[in-house]
């Protein structure tokens, strides 16, 4: 059967999908120029399971779990779901943990970052040119031969523990529901303030990352792939969507009123120019690496892909790592450990990117 | 006998890769490339038309793709 969603047309098709119902989802109640944001959502999950205490980003975003569930259902009905693990699995957590300090600092991963530009924050520009540097840097390493190995096929439970444990999350998520004004439901973390406090209701951002998840599991949407196979290959496939998703995202919010141009005072964002640079060459750099952006490994881990979920895991103590220590930024801009985090992220990417290649 | 690039187990972008070196080092002939996942079976054979080779055949094999590909002289 032809795959038509892997198609030009199709490609672009759920490129617009994402970018309508992103914006869509501000105005539903996401924060603003945050209607999806992987490495946000990421951070926000880790914060409502109290793995950081960072009280403004504390909320167990069910689009995360239904990415994962989503690209499942996907992969089962198409029998795509492939099993498999075992490529330099540690690595794969490093650049996890690194993707996501650099995303911190930026304040957003590749999705975002236009979804910033599509709403008028300005400032997302110096982030995209340092998303474009970072893979530009990943695309040398790659020519030269950079590779973390084949996977090997593995048990079909083996597949199943992350989409399983995204059940559990939302499971979790049910028995112990938002109480309005408390800043804690049993297990949960909930912020009753800043952008953790600001979503859409549970059903919707269910169903639209389950949407969101089916379509890109089938079309293989990658922002950092689009980027990549522009640089590497001069090829337009995937980049046609991630530009697709920014139009439709930047026309609907001007339709329903959600397009305010500028740099100062832009929502969950900064504009300290060097740093939203610096730090998307580092998450663009890790993404790569690790052969996909942060969305994309949610539904590569979905899908069976072992080490996908592994560099999942990585995001996620690279997000507590980020508020326990003070590295992410902040409105007010990026702190001196944030910097020195760059600096070291930085070094420890092109240390990977240099040692791990084959002889070619 | 035609080349065989095994990209089986390696993650995208590595069988895009494997198959643009493999011909750019036999320019023409056939060239088959085995893959165990739909991603890179769509993936080479979208690099492969760009390229302007012909993908001739595609078959199932174990638990991905036995793809061939053609480039007349």
């Amino acid at each position: 059967m032809r795959n038509v969603l892997a198609t030009k047309w199709g490609i672009i098709i759920v490129g617009a999908v994402i970018g309508i119902l992103a914006s869509l989802l501000q105005f539903w109640g996401n924060p603003a120029n945050m209607g999806i944001c992987v490495a946000c959502f990421v951070r926000d999950v880790t914060g409502a399971l109290g793995l950081h205490r960072a009280p403004v980003v504390q909320y167990l975003r069910p689009e995360i779990m239904g990415f994962v569930l989503g690209s499942f259902g996907a992969a089962y009905l198409f029998k795509e779901f492939r099993p498999r693990l075992g490529s330099a699995p540690i690595v794969r957590f490093m650049l996890g943990v690194f993707a996501m300090i650099g995303a911190l600092i930026f304040l957003g991963c590749p999705w975002r970052a236009v979804l910033r530009l599509a709403g008028g924050d300005w400032n997302a520009i110096l982030g995209l040119l340092g998303l474009v540097v970072g893979i530009w840097i990943g695309t040398g390493f790659l020519r030269a031969g950079y590779n973390l190995g084949a996977t090997h096929r593995t048990y079909t439970s083996v597949g199943w523990i992350f989409p399983i444990v995204m059940a559990g999350f939302l499971l979790i998520m049910l028995f112990n529901p938002k109480i309005a004004g408390e800043a804690q439901s049993g297990m949960l973390f909930y912020s009753v303030e800043g952008p953790g406090s600001m979503h859409a209701p549970l059903i919707i951002s269910l169903v639209v990352g389950l949407a969101i998840g089916f379509l890109a599991q089938k079309s293989r949407f990658c922002t950092m792939g689009a980027l990549r196979d522009l640089i590497l290959f001069k090829q337009t496939h995937l980049f046609a969507g991630f530009v697709s998703l920014t139009l439709a995202a930047f026309v609907t919010n001007l339709v329903i009123n959600q397009f305010n141009p500028g740099f100062v005072g832009q929502p969950v964002a900064h504009t300290m120019h060097f740093w939203n640079f610096a730090g998307m060459v580092l998450a663009g750099l890790a993404f790569s690496l690790a052969g996909g952006c942060p969305g994309r490994q949610l539904f590569l881990s979905g899908e069976g892909d072992g080490d996908a979920a592994v560099f999942v895991i990585g995001m996620i103590v690279g997000a507590a790592f980020a508020h326990n220590f003070g590295l992410a930024s902040s409105a007010d801009g990026a702190t001196p450990a944030g910097m020195t985090a760059v600096a070291i992220g930085l070094a420890a990417c092109l240390l990977i990117g240099f040692t791990m290649r084959e002889k070619i | 006998m035609s080349t065989v690039v095994d990209t089986r187990g390696l993650s995208c972008p590595q069988p895009v890769i494997m198959t643009l070196n493999e011909m750019k080092k036999i320019n023409k002939g056939d060239m088959v490339i085995r893959v165990d996942t739909d991603t890179a079976k769509e993936n080479v054979s979208r690099a492969a038309r760009a390229q302007g080779w012909q993908v001739a055949d595609i078959q199932p094999e174990d638990e991905g793709y036995r793809i061939t590909i053609r480039k007349e002289g």
